[in-house]
């Protein structure tokens, strides 16, 4: 063999190991699981709205409204008396629907007067993710070619109207039900914009304390472990736990030091895409002071619960470069979320999906300040119970960790030793 | 009392049995010599000793305490240092040594047991310097001030002086001697067979996880018509 053929066997040796082809497997996955829902949501915007009409006009215009519906729409609710309004809601919410559309009973003569004709257009929100609002697009659509239908008539009639009005004879009056809320002026696409605006920052702030915390803590056990000064540490008297609460809150400091440092620039980043303060408090679409702190004890007990994670993983790592490939699997544990948080609404979710959201720990501070908008503390405090759970286990099973050889040799003893030093911790006596 | 007093001691690693039914006793204030080749379980017996490894089965008392049942008031009387041990780089050697002595002392006593450890390493100015500034010498010496600094009743150092040039080695003998002079018992592994035989009062023979022969050096010079503790060990593992 050849000097090169012979280095090029040995760095294929070093290289090809489960450490370098895992996280390029999970990122291949999690991108083909995407493109999967995308395909799906894609393929929902292209099949006909499910609506309702009522018509109460019944003249020539307001028959091209009705035309262009019945045509592209698959209309579940049909009447011509707006007394119907709460029934055809109902009707519509049952059949999954997204909107009902109401022409007023002077849609035409409106028009014919130089006035615009009003469309009445109640909206049924399902979720407040980016993408959920995907669903209300099939219906601004064909309110788009209804305008160009009713143009081309009003342009063919050789009307005298003022052009502004032959070029767009419609607008819409929109009232959005979502949560048990009514939104009266306001289209899903606004609510989505607002909310973003909203609860953009904390699952930003959360992925990068996790992210730049957690990997503190993983880099912190492997330079014990590299530095050869974890041993010495083991043999002060120091209680196992003080270590592990030591490393964790020490950890928590630092992340947060560096996202509040990051989240500076990135709150001016974000104050060019806000919505203006005015409107979002007239709406209520705000958290209060008592929302406020929810919040953050969310952010707390989820951050205590990643630094223990990441302690977990750190008493694997070996060294600063096995530090870095376990950093990976946190890094996707935050960002899972984060995209979930930003994109789509937990209550749209499949039934799969929110119990895989919910098993992450890190998307329950994402996910709170929208709950907590519309008063769902139940799945508030019930995602705070979780992590705190999850984050008590944690710790045990890493202060057990730190009790037996794992710590320095890289394997547990026998079972029966195992179960006894859980015991201990229980008893509070230390080993 | 017997400062250490280890019984029928075993110890497996899954399917290795690194320490094989091995059992010594270490008297108060003597240096007591594990000596064997690399491999033979003198550092799993010392980190036993020290409480950060679980043992199969077998008893350990330190200071008259079990090891399993009292391990927080062990480490309250007893200093390891490991072999190749570092220190946190990014620390002052001064500030390391406040570091450790914290765990013992408060206020003014953590200051007194810092300034004896300074005394110990006689790094001089350097002792202001970052840590990863330090050559190994230096570094071993910053570790035998913090390992004697709190006056432990029983000091484990694992290699003492392993790799460091002969000037170095011979500073650490010197504090270890020096040590036993206050009362502090030295349990020590080596596989310098000189550095034995110049330091230790009594010596175990360990090889393949046994305790193949107990003595003094010269004991057992004589015992094996040898000139030297190389030349026992020889004869005893044939």
């Amino acid at each position: 063999m050849s000097a090169v053929g012979n280095i090029i066997k040995k760095e294929l040796k070093e290289l090809l190991t489960p450490a370098t082809f895992i996280p390029i497997i999970i990122i291949a996955a999690i991108y083909g699981s995407m493109g999967g829902s995308i395909q799906e949501i894609q393929k929902e915007a292209a099949e006909p709205p499910i609506i309702g009409v009522i018509n109460e006009d019944n003249s020539s215009l307001s028959n091209v409204v009705n035309n262009v519906l019945m045509t592209n729409a698959e209309v579940v609710f049909n009447s011509t008396s707006s007394n119907d309004i709460e029934f055809g809601l109902k009707t519509i919410n049952e059949q999954q629907g997204v909107a009902l559309i109401v022409i007023d009973k002077n849609f035409t003569s409106r028009i014919t007067n130089e006035e615009y004709g009003n469309i009445e257009i109640y909206w049924i929100m399902k979720g407040a993710g980016i993408l959920d609002s995907i669903s209300s697009s099939g219906v601004e659509y064909l309110l788009r070619v209804i305008n160009t239908n009713i143009s081309e008539q009003l342009i063919k009639s050789n009307t005298s109207i003022n052009a502004s009005v032959i070029l767009t004879p419609t607008q819409k009056v929109e009232t959005t039900y979502f949560k048990g809320k009514e939104f009266k002026g306001l289209s899903p696409n606004s609510i989505v914009n607002m909310l973003s605006s909203q609860s953009i920052l904390i699952p930003i702030i959360m992925m990068m304390i996790i992210i730049m915390a957690g990997g503190i803590v993983i880099t912190s056990m492997a330079l014990e472990k590299e530095n050869k000064t974890l041993e010495t540490l083991l043999t002060l008297p120091v209680k196992r736990t003080s270590i592990v609460s030591g490393k964790i809150i020490a950890s928590a400091i630092i992340g947060f030091l560096l996202a509040l440092i990051y989240m500076v620039g990135m709150s001016y980043y974000l104050q060019g895409f806000s919505q203006g303060g005015s409107i979002i408090a007239k709406y209520n679409l705000v958290l209060n002071t008592q929302g406020f702190i929810i919040v953050g004890i969310s952010l707390f007990v989820t951050l205590i619960a990643a630094l223990a994670l990441c302690m977990l993983l750190g008493t694997f790592a070996k060294n600063y470069k096995s530090a870095q490939t376990l950093t990976f699997p946190v890094t996707m544990l935050a960002l899972i979320p984060m995209f979930i948080s930003l994109f789509m609404d937990f209550d749209t979710l499949p039934l799969a999906g929110k119990v895989f959201v919910f098993a992450i720990p890190f998307s329950h501070p994402m996910m709170a300040p929208r709950a907590l908008i519309f008063g769902d503390y139940t799945f508030v405090f019930s995602g705070i119970a979780y992590s705190a759970i999850f984050a008590i286990v944690t710790i045990i099973v890493v202060v057990w960790i730190f009790n037996t050889d794992r710590i320095l040799t890289g394997s547990t003893k026998r079972k029966r030793e195992g179960r006894r030093s859980i015991i201990n911790i229980f008893r509070g006596r230390r080993f | 009392m017997a400062a250490i007093e280890v019984k029928n001691l075993v110890k497996k690693y899954g399917t290795i049995d690194a320490v094989k039914d091995v059992s010594f006793t270490v008297n108060n204030g003597e240096i007591f010599g594990l000596i064997g080749p690399n491999g033979a379980g003198k550092t799993t017996v010392l980190r036993i000793i020290s409480t950060i490894l679980r043992i199969t089965s077998g008893s350990v008392k330190v200071l008259d305490y079990d090891l399993y049942k009292n391990a927080g008031e062990i480490r309250k009387m007893i200093s390891y240092l490991p072999e190749d041990a570092g220190a946190y780089k990014n620390l002052k050697g001064r500030e390391y040594l406040e570091f450790i002595a914290r765990f013992f002392n408060n206020g003014k006593k953590t200051q007194e047991m810092v300034e004896k450890g300074v005394l110990i390493a006689n790094l001089g100015d350097r002792i202001n310097d970052r840590v990863d500034t330090y050559s190994k010498g230096m570094m071993r010496r910053l570790l035998v001030g913090r390992a004697l600094m709190i006056e432990p009743k029983l000091a484990i150092l694992d290699e003492p002086t392993s790799g460091l040039d002969v000037i170095n080695a011979q500073e650490i003998r010197k504090i270890i001697k020096n040590t036993t002079e206050a009362g502090t018992t030295i349990l020590l592994s080596s596989h310098n067979m000189l550095e034995v035989e110049l330091l230790c009062d009594r010596i175990a023979l360990i090889a393949e996880g046994k305790i193949v022969e107990t003595g003094r050096p010269k004991d057992l010079m004589g015992k094996y018509n040898a000139r030297n503790i190389e030349e026992v060990f020889t004869r005893v593992v044939k």
